[in-house]
């Protein structure tokens, strides 16, 4: 079991050294093809009436003049032991872990990025335990009575769910609910540790938008699951042994339909760590998504850069969470 | 004995009416799936609304040319100024002549810059699809057949795409490309890029799909025949192993369709894709959530457009998978 867990952290972090080495070098081509010169992503550094010097020392604290592995590495060593820009007018100390410092409005990105994460973590821990809750639950029920009107009305809301945009059903929510019936205006994020209540209050819109589409997917995903569990052979052999039904959907159904499901959650969850950017615009709620937007309508490359690289994180370490559960839960897993 | 001979006359290829009663009639994989999908009502009105939508994508500059419908034309005179631009009239300035309203501030025609949204949005997911079933078959297959360090190699490729952000991903590279890039410009190049990008990144689905497919068809009978017949790697999995994929390849792209609209919109929604003034749902989508508390007409008709597009391909991919399922009945 140990030699598991470090063989999969191993592979983790081998997977987020050649994601930050692709994104890395997929950031340092894209100028290239759109036809920008090293001197020009420095000018744009610099501000109004940028002078020669200014625009030097901004290329050489961005190491824009160096080759693309030297670059990399020198991002590498700032991970862990910080930067310092000590070129020009702007010299700039950037703490460890240094995710690179912004030029443009002369900020370090981590400390920026930090402040984003709570939000974003609110807004995603919350939609999760309900569409996992609300989806799961009407999979399994849909599930047991194939064709009963509740499955036929519950799979028919899914349907209409995995169709709509978030940003439509988000639009649709704000409208009704914070403006023709001004139940829940004035939305702004509090945090958690200020006020629970306006902290729930306050993100229960956008929780509801993004919960609703993911349910959706979910009970879909749930249904179809337990439907292919429920006609398999040892079903009917715990039916047989005269197991009561509870037990027979719970643990020996259930248990099997979910391993899927979880796998799929891992995915979702990293995702939305990482920035749920639409839901983030439609709300105007200054998470990671909106971070990173404003940083790519700014073209400031080390922002993008940092905020990339923490959504990969994000990704990796609950891939690697779902993985170390099913080793826990399923020994073959282990073995293999 | 007038019935079976009845039958015979109607199918030539039918058993010599000297059989009993019942005619046998040899059906093929295909064939069953057609009948179960049209016993499937709900897929099928699915697939008659795909395929409207698919003519009105095609035909969509000869339809606006033929009612006279201009997605640029401004009507400022549909507009009340005193209330900063907004429709003059009930449901955002629905009229004989406007059927669907007009946009505020400038007083466009929304229905003809829904129809002229439809053929953006269909390119761009038929296009991403294409891409992104291309690259996620011929790898999939490849890793499924040769199995070993190519095998290995294709399943770590995936790995890595599938813990990239996409939509963060996506956002950078056609902000950074909207310039101008590959000699493009303008409307064609930012359709160029969003398929690019949409379909780049998404292989990775297809290509898991297609392997575990293709390990299990790779030890099948016909395969050891073909093989043992002195048939050759390309040849098995181009000739042997790829027409018994069709089905899975032809019930995902046509899941994948709608989720590449919704991605599209998404995208455009967040205002890196499609660029004003071309018209695209998710455009017009992000513009109209500006006016939401003076005109929540104008959402309504982008927002339905993309709901009934991605809604009826579903219908038909969910059809689709049920009928080509042999586990379903």
């Amino acid at each position: 079991m140990f030699a598991y867990i470090i063989r999969r952290i191993f592979a983790a972090v081998v997977l987020l050294l050649v994601v930050s080495a692709v994104t890395f070098a997929i950031f340092f081509l894209l100028p290239r093809i759109a036809g920008e010169t090293a001197d020009q992503l420095a000018t744009q550094y610099v501000g109004k009436n940028p002078s020669p010097e200014a625009v030097a020392a901004v290329k050489q604290n961005l190491g824009l003049d160096q080759p693309l592995y030297t670059q990399y590495w020198n991002f590498l060593k700032g991970l862990v032991s910080g930067a310092e820009y000590k070129f020009g007018p702007d010299a700039a100390t950037c703490h460890v872990p240094c995710f690179g410092y912004s030029f443009k409005n002369h900020l370090e990105v981590w400390p920026e990025l930090t402040k984003r994460i709570p939000i974003t973590l609110s807004l995603a821990i919350g939609a999760a335990v309900l569409w996992l809750v609300s989806g799961v639950t009407t999979g399994v029920v849909s599930a047991l009575k194939p064709r009963s009107i509740f499955d036929r009305l519950a799979m028919g809301v899914a349907l209409a769910g995995v169709s709509l945009p978030v940003f439509f059903t988000g639009a649709l929510l704000l409208t009704v609910f914070s403006y023709e019936w001004p139940i829940l205006d004035n939305l702004q994020y509090v945090d958690f540790t200020e006020d629970p209540l306006m902290w729930a209050r306050n993100l229960i819109l956008p929780w509801i938008s993004l919960a609703f589409l993911y349910s959706a997917l979910y009970a879909r995903l749930t249904r179809a699951g337990m439907l292919e569990t429920m006609s398999e052979d040892y079903i009917r052999t715990a039916r047989a042994k005269g197991l009561v039904e509870r037990k027979v959907v719970a643990r020996h159904g259930l248990r099997a339909a979910l391993t899927p499901i979880v796998t799929i959650f891992g995915m979702d969850l990293g995702l939305l760590l990482g920035g749920a950017l639409i839901t983030e615009q439609v709300f105007s709620l200054q998470g990671v998504g909106a971070f990173a937007v404003q940083a790519i309508a700014d073209n400031d490359l080390p922002k993008i850069l940092g905020v990339t690289l923490l959504a990969a994180f994000f990704i990796v370490v609950c891939n690697l969470v779902v993985d170390l559960l099913y080793a826990l839960v399923d020994p073959r897993v282990r073995l293999s | 004995m007038t019935a079976p001979i009845a039958t015979a006359g109607n199918e030539p290829e039918a058993p010599a009416p000297a059989a009993p009663a019942k005619t046998i009639e040899g059906r093929s994989l295909g064939r069953i799936a057609w009948t179960r999908f049209k016993r499937d009502k709900v897929a099928v009105v699915g697939g008659i609304v795909v395929i409207l939508l698919i003519l009105l994508a095609v035909l969509a500059k000869p339809i606006e040319s033929l009612f006279g419908l201009d997605p640029d034309a401004l009507n400022q005179d549909l507009l009340d100024a005193n209330l900063g631009g907004i429709p003059l009239g009930d449901w955002g300035g629905m009229s004989g002549d406007h059927l669907l309203g007009v946009d505020p501030l400038q007083g466009r025609d929304l229905l003809s810059r829904v129809i002229e949204g439809s053929w953006v949005s269909l390119l761009v997911a038929f296009g991403a699809t294409l891409l992104s079933n291309t690259i996620g078959t011929v790898l999939g297959v490849m890793a499924g057949y040769y199995g070993g360090w190519v095998d290995n190699l294709i399943s770590r490729i995936m790995d890595v795409f599938l813990a990239f952000p996409l939509l963060l991903f996506a956002i950078a590279i056609s902000t950074s490309l909207q310039g101008g890039a590959f000699g493009l410009h303008g409307l064609p190049l930012h359709i160029m890029v969003l398929i690019f990008v949409i379909g780049f990144f998404n292989w990775p689905y297809m290509g898991r799909i297609v392997r575990g497919q293709t390990l299990s068809l790779r030890e099948r009978e016909f395969v050891h025949a073909a093989r043992s017949l002195g048939a050759r790697g390309p040849f098995i999995l181009f000739k042997e192993l790829l027409p018994n994929l069709v089905g899975p390849i032809l019930v995902y792209s046509t899941l994948l369709i709608p989720t590449n609209i919704l991605f599209e919109a998404g995208l455009s929604f967040l205002g890196v894709g499609i660029q004003p003034p071309q018209a695209s749902w998710g455009g017009m989508l992000n513009d109209a959530i500006k006016y939401y508390q003076v005109d929540p007409q104008y959402m309504v008709v982008p927002g339905l457009a993309i709901f009934l597009t991605v809604l009826a391909f579903n219908l038909l991919g969910d059809g689709l998978r049920d009928a080509l399922d042999p586990k379903s009945n």
